[in-house]
This record gives structure tokens, sequence and C-alpha cells, in this order.
């Protein structure tokens, strides 16, 4: 018979739709303020934690509506945003630094809603207020790094296989060694290409140079993880923060986005964010004349480099150990009750102290203190100019040959050894980044977006609502149901995908959703008209409404998804979240207007006969 | 109910010298004030500060602006937000450094400046490659849409088509972009995802009308190009007039009700669609009219069986 679904496929669209509110629900049910206590360091919050907490709680006589235990953190629920406060300042300063103390917002999602995995849809910054930064990673210095480290495995792999050589310095892009012998320079050329296949070795036998150029794979390899190791430190830095919900994602070639959900107050944020430093290991050149080289006479292989107070030292230009291998550091004390730091290394980092340190004990090593800091000027590329600011913040004198955990001494006051122990463990960043994008959206200012994109939204889909039943009467009745359904599945997929978050121009994309959703609906019922005034039969119209619009409404929706996936991939933040709601729109309300208005038409007017049709 | 109800074919290709010579006047009124006004960037694309806050009292801009150049920046711009208390004080890149500092430092002399307690709704600090490395990024994504879909209606339709649809969606970016440029509005980065909207949306409407015109190709002999055209565009005529109302409705809700913030976007979208409109009816299908489109070109071939002559032959 014309026009009648199988049960089935009646039953799946019902499902369907059902399925998609039943995700959607958990946004009804609002959020509550809680205080979120995560343990710092390695340690973890437990269930003698969320008795501290409770105890200190009920000692404030701050009420609270619940206490949880998740995944390592402690969630603490309240009625309103003042005890939320009040709370997280008493538990601020009772907990001590072990443990991280952040505001939250926590929906009210039912158990059982949560246990089949429902959650509402995230908020993004411009509705929830917060702060975005967007950060890029210097590259050049990168491969600088690369470049310089290769200096030195060159000249220790030349020496290795006893190929004399004059000098082997960085050039523009890449390394150049030259030789004093052509057989030299032969016998380095296969040494080198065998040793280094991801480089672009080339001899000029008459000058008797081999430069040696990284090629695109190894330099992109070099970026890859000069950005994966920021992405990390940046995260644990993060985390240090005592954020909520805090994201850090790579953005492109060189960038960071970090988005902090409820931060207002950036200043801390930056200072922790901003700070790029490194430690080397250097042997003090006992040797070298210090007040010729103050003068301007530097031994050619030694550096001078001062203390904080200003003292001079002359130091080794070879590096004993660079930062990168350290895996921990924490601050303490030593026997004198002097502020000191403990540094542990990694496997490679442990033999190279021991090489270092065992042919030079009893002479003094200094501790150099790298940081970088953007002066806030750009070279003729256009990435940001770095100032190179480095201070030896200890000498001490190498007692014993140092393995893979040792102690520095003299960083000063236990403040600032617990700040160079932080920074040393977040992790020595191989390439320095700045803040190149700050966003800051006030709590006021997202719920009043919340406000406005909701009654965009209302007041759009009423506009519509209206003019549907007023143009096609039973059939616009039909349409809306569609219209209705469609916005709960993009609501319910929203919420259900992890990585997508609500925006304003999303909601703008939502807005625009409920308008161009309707023309499939308008596509299908004008042909119906026009079959109808054709002198078709009822049924033959409607079927053939349907069938002739169908291939007309993919072709005109696939285009826009393409505009709209283009533009996801380009966009940042907000419009990346109207491209989402722009692609999920088209998606469902294909399936809406389409097979889910065609489920209604033929269960009410499919396969009867008829002499007119409400359109 | 209808709003149009056509008993007679509108012969909207009469019409097409007119419509060229509009077109092209719009077209060249918006090269010229491209060329000239140039596009007013936003902070997105320009790099820079902006800080918006909200006043508890009407802000006197004056005194706002005295501060500002009291304490060394004479070149931000202090203008009102929606209301008179919303202020949006914007500040070009600056050499000295920690310019991601100055947010909260402008906060602070606001607020003793005004001697009212201010309200900091947000803070947007652009840096220089950033909107750089945008302004590249948008034009390349939007010369991308456009290649994707070309490639796209050519697969579907007829290359005649593609580029018919394509030159109307490069009119209708282009007046688009003439009409921020002409009122000088602020073009940033939720203009530019409307601007892509624009071109899903007038795609859309040139694929109903194409798919129309290579169907009645197929099914109304003995007649002219010109003739199908407006058959199949009197056609449908009344659902591209619902569906512009139905997508100004919700734009205009947008308009008026989706707050500041997304002004710029909902203004963009709604001339687009207006124009998208116009230009799906006229710009796309004169393309392909111009281009020489015939019933040849949209009929699928006939693909002879073989052996077909053979078994003729057969007694």
């Amino acid at each position: 018979m014309l026009n009648k679904y199988p049960l089935w496929k009646t039953l799946m669209v019902a499902f369907i739709v059902a399925l998609g509110a039943l995700y959607a629900t958990p946004n009804l049910y609002g959020e509550s303020p809680a205080v979120q206590v995560s343990g710092l360091r390695g340690v973890e919050a437990d269930a003698a934690t969320l008795d501290n907490i409770r105890a200190h709680l009920e000692a404030s006589n701050l009420s609270f509506d619940s206490i949880v235990l998740e995944n390592g953190q402690v969630l603490t629920r309240f009625k309103n945003t003042e005890d939320q406060l009040k709370a997280r300042d008493v538990l601020d300063d009772s907990l001590g630094r072990k443990f991280s103390v952040a505001l939250n917002l926590t929906p009210n999602t039912p158990d059982w809603l949560a246990a089949i995995g429902g959650m509402p849809m995230k908020l993004g910054l411009d509705l929830s207020g917060g702060v975005s930064f967007l950060m890029e990673v210097n590259m050049k210095e990168a491969i600088n790094k690369a470049k310089t480290s290769m200096v030195s495995d060159f000249r220790g792999d030349l020496r290795n296989e006893k190929i004399r050589y004059r000098s082997v310095k960085e050039s523009n892009n890449g390394i150049v060694v030259i030789f004093r012998k052509v057989a030299d320079l032969d016998a380095a050329e296969s040494l080198l290409e065998k040793r280094y296949r991801d480089l672009l070795i080339k001899t000029d036998d008459d000058k008797l140079t081999l430069t040696a150029k990284m090629t695109e794979q190894k330099l992109k390899e070099i970026r890859d993880y000069a950005l994966a190791q920021n992405i990390t430190i940046i995260r644990n830095r993060v985390n240090e923060l005592g954020v909520a919900e805090p994201l850090v994602q790579r953005q492109g070639k060189k960038h960071i986005v970090i988005e902090l959900p409820g931060v207002q107050d950036t200043a801390k944020a930056k200072e922790i964010l901003n700070a790029t430093a490194t430690i080397e290991f250097r042997l003090v050149d006992t040797e070298g004349d210090l007040a010729n080289a103050i003068n301007g006479r530097i031994p050619a292989n030694s550096i001078l480099l001062r203390d904080k107070d200003g003292r001079p030292s002359l130091l080794k230009k070879r590096v004993m150990l660079t930062g990168d291998h350290i895996t921990d550091a924490k601050s303490g004390f030593d026997e004198y009750s002097r502020p000191q730091v403990n540094i542990s290394l990694d496997s490679a980092g442990g033999s190279k102290m021991s090489n270092g340190t065992k042919s030079n004990i009893g002479k003094p090593m200094a501790t150099v203190f790298i940081e970088y800091k953007p002066t806030g000027k750009r070279d003729a590329e256009g990435n940001i100019i770095f100032e190179k600011v480095q201070e030896i913040i200890s000498i001490a004198t190498i007692q014993s040959r140092l393995g893979k955990s040792f102690r520095i001494t003299g960083a000063g006051s236990p403040a600032e050894a617990h700040n160079l122990a932080l920074l040393l463990r977040a992790g020595a960043l191989i390439a320095p980044i700045t803040i190149v994008e700050e966003r800051t959206v006030g709590p006021t200012l997202g719920a009043e977006n919340v406000r406005l994109g909701f009654e965009a939204i209302m007041l759009g889909f009423a506009l519509v609502f209206i003019f549907m039943i007023i143009y096609y009467r039973a059939f616009g009745v039909v349409a809306n149901l569609a219209l209705a359904a469609n916005l709960v599945l993009i609501v319910g997929i929203m919420s259900l995908m992890p990585g997508a978050t609500l925006t304003l121009p999303g909601m703008a994309g939502i807005v625009l959703t409920v308008g161009m959703a309707v023309d499939a609906n308008v596509l299908i019922f004008e042909r119906i008209r026009e079959e109808i005034r054709e002198g078709k039969t009822i049924q033959q119209a409607i079927h053939q409404g349907y069938d002739a619009a169908f291939s007309t409404i993919i072709d005109a929706n696939i285009t826009t998804l393409i505009a709209a996936v283009i533009l996801y991939a380009i966009g940042t933040g907000p419009v990346k979240g109207f491209a989402i709601t722009l692609s999920i729109g088209i998606i469902t309300s294909m399936f809406t207007s389409v097979i889910g208005t065609r489920a209604v038409v033929n269960a009410i007017w499919g396969g009867k006969r008829l002499d007119k049709l409400p359109i | 109910m209808q709003i149009l109800h056509l008993k007679e074919t509108v012969n909207f290709m009469s019409y097409r010298k007119i419509a060229m010579v509009f077109s092209a006047i719009l077209m060249i009124a918006s090269i010229v004030s491209l060329a000239t006004n140039k596009l007013n960037f936003g902070l997105d694309f320009t790099g820079g500060t902006l800080i918006e806050v909200g006043f508890e009292q009407p802000a006197d801009l004056k005194i706002i602006r005295q501060v500002m150049t009291d304490n060394g920046f004479a070149d931000a711009k202090v203008q009102f937000y929606g209301s008179s208390r919303d202020v949006v004080i914007r500040l070009g890149l600056r050499e000295d450094v920690k310019a991601e500092m100055l947010g909260n430092e402008i906060l602070a002399l606001l607020e003793s400046g005004s001697g009212q307690k201010v309200d900091m709704r947000r803070i947007e600090y652009v840096g220089a490659s950033v909107g750089d490395e945008l302004a590249e990024q948008g034009g390349l994504a939007m010369l991308t849409a456009l290649i994707c879909i070309l490639m796209y209606v050519a697969f579907r339709f007829e290359w005649r088509f593609a580029v018919g649809s394509v030159v109307a969606l490069f009119h209708d970016v282009l007046l688009t972009l003439g009409l921020f440029s002409i009122l000088k509005l602020e073009f940033d980065l939720t203009v530019l995802a409307a601007i892509l909207a624009v071109i899903g949306y007038s795609l859309n409407d040139t694929i109903v009308v194409s798919d129309r015109i290579r169907e009645n190709f197929r099914k109304i002999r003995n007649t002219d190009a010109e003739e199908v055209i407006n058959i199949s565009l009197t056609q449908t005529l009344s659902r591209t007039f619902i569906t512009s109302i139905t997508t100004l409705l919700v734009l205009a809700a947008l308009f008026f009700r989706g707050g500041e913030l997304i002004h710029g976007f909902a203004t963009a979208l709604l001339f687009g669609v207006f124009v998208g409109t116009y230009s799906s009816i006229y710009v796309a299908s004169l393309v392909a009219l111009g281009l020489g489109i015939s019933r040849e070109d949209l009929i699928p071939e006939v693909i002879e069986k073989e052996g077909a002559d053979q078994e003729a032959m057969m007694p």
C-alpha cells in the first residue's frame, strides 16, 4: 500500500527521538555550586581526605548538600555560591599545599541518568565565563637547540672515528664541517650518512666542506616534539593552579589553547604559564682569569655569568647536564636548615651526571637557571624575540660522584627554593612559549549571553512555528513536530559528544538551523501541492512529493555541510561551536524533516482514500 | 494559505539585462569600497586589546577618555556597547612589553577614575601574528569551501551549473563584504563564520533551482533553454520565498534579541540571505544560460547495449 511505513520504521523514528530526548534531559536539572579538592604532586584525595574536609566544613558551620569521592577528587556541593566561596577559603587554609581547591559548577544530573552516560552540554567560555589563552611555541629556538646538540654529536662521532676536522659550526639551515684533507671529508661523509639518515648531507671537495641539512621530516619531528612537550608541561602547570576542568589542546602548527573556566584573576595564571625556565649544570672554570674576563677577555671555552647579587663567575662552555633530564624536584631543608632542592634525573641524565662528575670530584660545579622572557618584539618572520636570561643560582663543590638523584643548595629563601622546585618539576622547556591571545569573559557577561542565546532560540522557534501553522495548517503542525524533535536531537547529541561545547555563535547556529531546517519540509510540501494541482491522487501526490524532493534535499544539505566542516577546520573556540551546531543541525534536520515527518504523515494520512489534504 | 500562486510562467529571463546591470553596479560598488574603505577589521584580525566593562550607572565617555589619555593611553577608542552602561575600550598593539597585562591595569584605572564599581565583562588580547594568520586562514577557508562546492556541484550536476553556483556565491560574498565595508561595520571572526553560512545558504537555494532546471529539461521537450529556466524558476519561486521568510524570521530574532556580540553575525546573515535569494534566481541560472546550457548536457547518455544490432539481424 502506498504511504505506509512498516512498523519497525515508525518505531525506529520514535526510538531515536526518545533516545535524543533522554540524553537531552540532563540539561534540565541545572547545576549547583561545588568545591572540588584534588591532590597535587602524586597525592590522591582519599576517604581520609573526605572525612577531613567534612570535619573542617562542620567546624565552620557550613552546610553542604552532598560530599563524594570520585576519581581521586572530593566534590562537595552547596546550596548557594556564598557557602561555596566560604568553604573554598576554609579548605584552602586548612588543607595545606598538598591539595588544590577549585570552585566548580557540578551538574545535578540524577544518578540513573549519569549511570547511562547522561550529562548536560558543556558550555564554552563565552557562556560560562573564564579565561582562555593561546600560546605560541618558539619553534626557532627548538630548532636551534637541535642544531646545537647536533654540533656536539658530530664532534664526538668524528673524534671517536679519529677523523680530523678543522671546525664544526652551525649555519643558517644546518651544520657545516670543514676539513683539512679530502680523505677525511670522504670518511666523514660515509660515517655521518650512515649514522644520520634524517639529514641531507652534501660535500664540496674544492672547499673541503660538508654540509648537513635537516630534512622536512626531521624538522617536523622537532616541532611536533616541542609542541607535545610544552603541552605536557602546561598541563602540569595548569593542574597546579587548581582549576576545575581545564582544557589544554594543540592548535595548528605552533599554538596551544588553554581554557580555564571560571578563572577571573588571570594574573596568577599568566605568571605560571609564562614562566619558561630550565636549568643547566656547568663546571666552574678555575683556570681562567676572572678579572680579565670581566674586562672582556673571556677564554674561548668559557662563559661569564653572574649570580643574583651580580657576582661574576667564569664557567666552562660545555654543559654537563641540561634540565630536560630532570624527572622530579622537591624543595626541603638540609641538615643546617638551609633551603635546598632535591633533584631526580632520568637514567640518561644519571649516567651523564655520573660521567661528568667522576673526574671532577673536589671541583666546583655551578647550577645555572635560564629563563626566556618575551621581549614583546618580533623578528622579520613574525616570531617573538626572546631574551635569554641566565643566572647562577648556586656553586657547590662536587663532594662525590653524582648519580640519578642529588641536591642543590643556595637557592635563597624557602619560598624561592619551593618556586624553583615547582618550575623544575613542571619541566624544562625545549622551546619557550608566549601568550599571543587572551580572552577573559566575566561571569555576568557569560550569564547574559546564555540568556540572550536562549531567548533568540525560543523567539526564532516561535516565529517559525506560527508561520508554518498558518501556511501549511495540519502539515505545518507536522513540520513543527519535526522541528521540535530536531531541537531535542541537537541538544541530545551535543550533550553526548565528548568534544562539543556550546558557545554563543553555537546558539546562533541552532537558531539558523531552526530557520533552515523547515526548508526540507517546505520543499516536500510545495511539491505535494504541485502534484495535487497536476491532478494526481492524494496518495500519489504525497509519495511523489517526498520522492522528488529527496535528492534535492540531500544535495542542498551536503553542500551546506561542506561549508560547515571547513568552518570547523579553521575556526577557533566560539566559531568552532557554530560549525558544530550547524553540522549536527544539518544532519538531524535531514532525519527529522524527511524520515520523521514521513512517519507522521504516513500514520495520519497514508493509505487512506482522501479527497483533500490539509496542506 | 499561499502567498504566491502563479498560474502563468513568469518570464524571469526577460529581465536579465536589468538584473545583470543591477548586479554589476552593486559588485563594482563593493569592489570600490573594499579598495578605498577597506574592511573595518575587528580585534580578531588586527590584534590589540579590548576591554568591555559594565557600570552601575550610565557611564560618561568623556571622563573615561580623559582617564585613558591621562594615563598614557591616548590611542584608546572608547565607545558604548549596546547600552549606556556598557563601555568598550579598544587599544592598538603596543610595542612595549606585557601587552597581555594591560587589561587588568586599565580595569584598575577605570575604577579609580570613574569612582564607580566597574564590572569586568570581558578582556580580549590578540597578538599581531595571530590576526595575520587568521586573515590568511579565513581567506583560505573561503577559497577551499568554494572549490569543494564547485567540485561537488560539477560532479552532481554539470560544470555549467557549478560555475553558475560558484559565481553566485562569489557575488553574495562580495556584496556582503561590500556592505560591511560601505557601512564600516566591524568585521570579526563571527562575521567570517556568518559569511561561510551565507555560502551554505545561498548554495542551498541555487541547488534547489538547478535541480528543478535539470528535471524540467528531461521532462519538457520542444522548448528552448530560456523557457525551461523560466518554468523552473516559477515552480520553485514559492519555496524560495517561504524558506527565505522562515530564515529571515529567525535571523530577525537573532538580530534583535541575540545581543551585541552576535549583531555583526546576524547582520551579515540577514543581508546574505537577501542577496542569496536574489542570486539563486538570477545570477546562477543566468551564468548557466550564458555558458550555453542545453538539454543534451543534462540528459543521461543512452548507453547502447552491446550486441543489440546483431540480435536484430538474426532471423
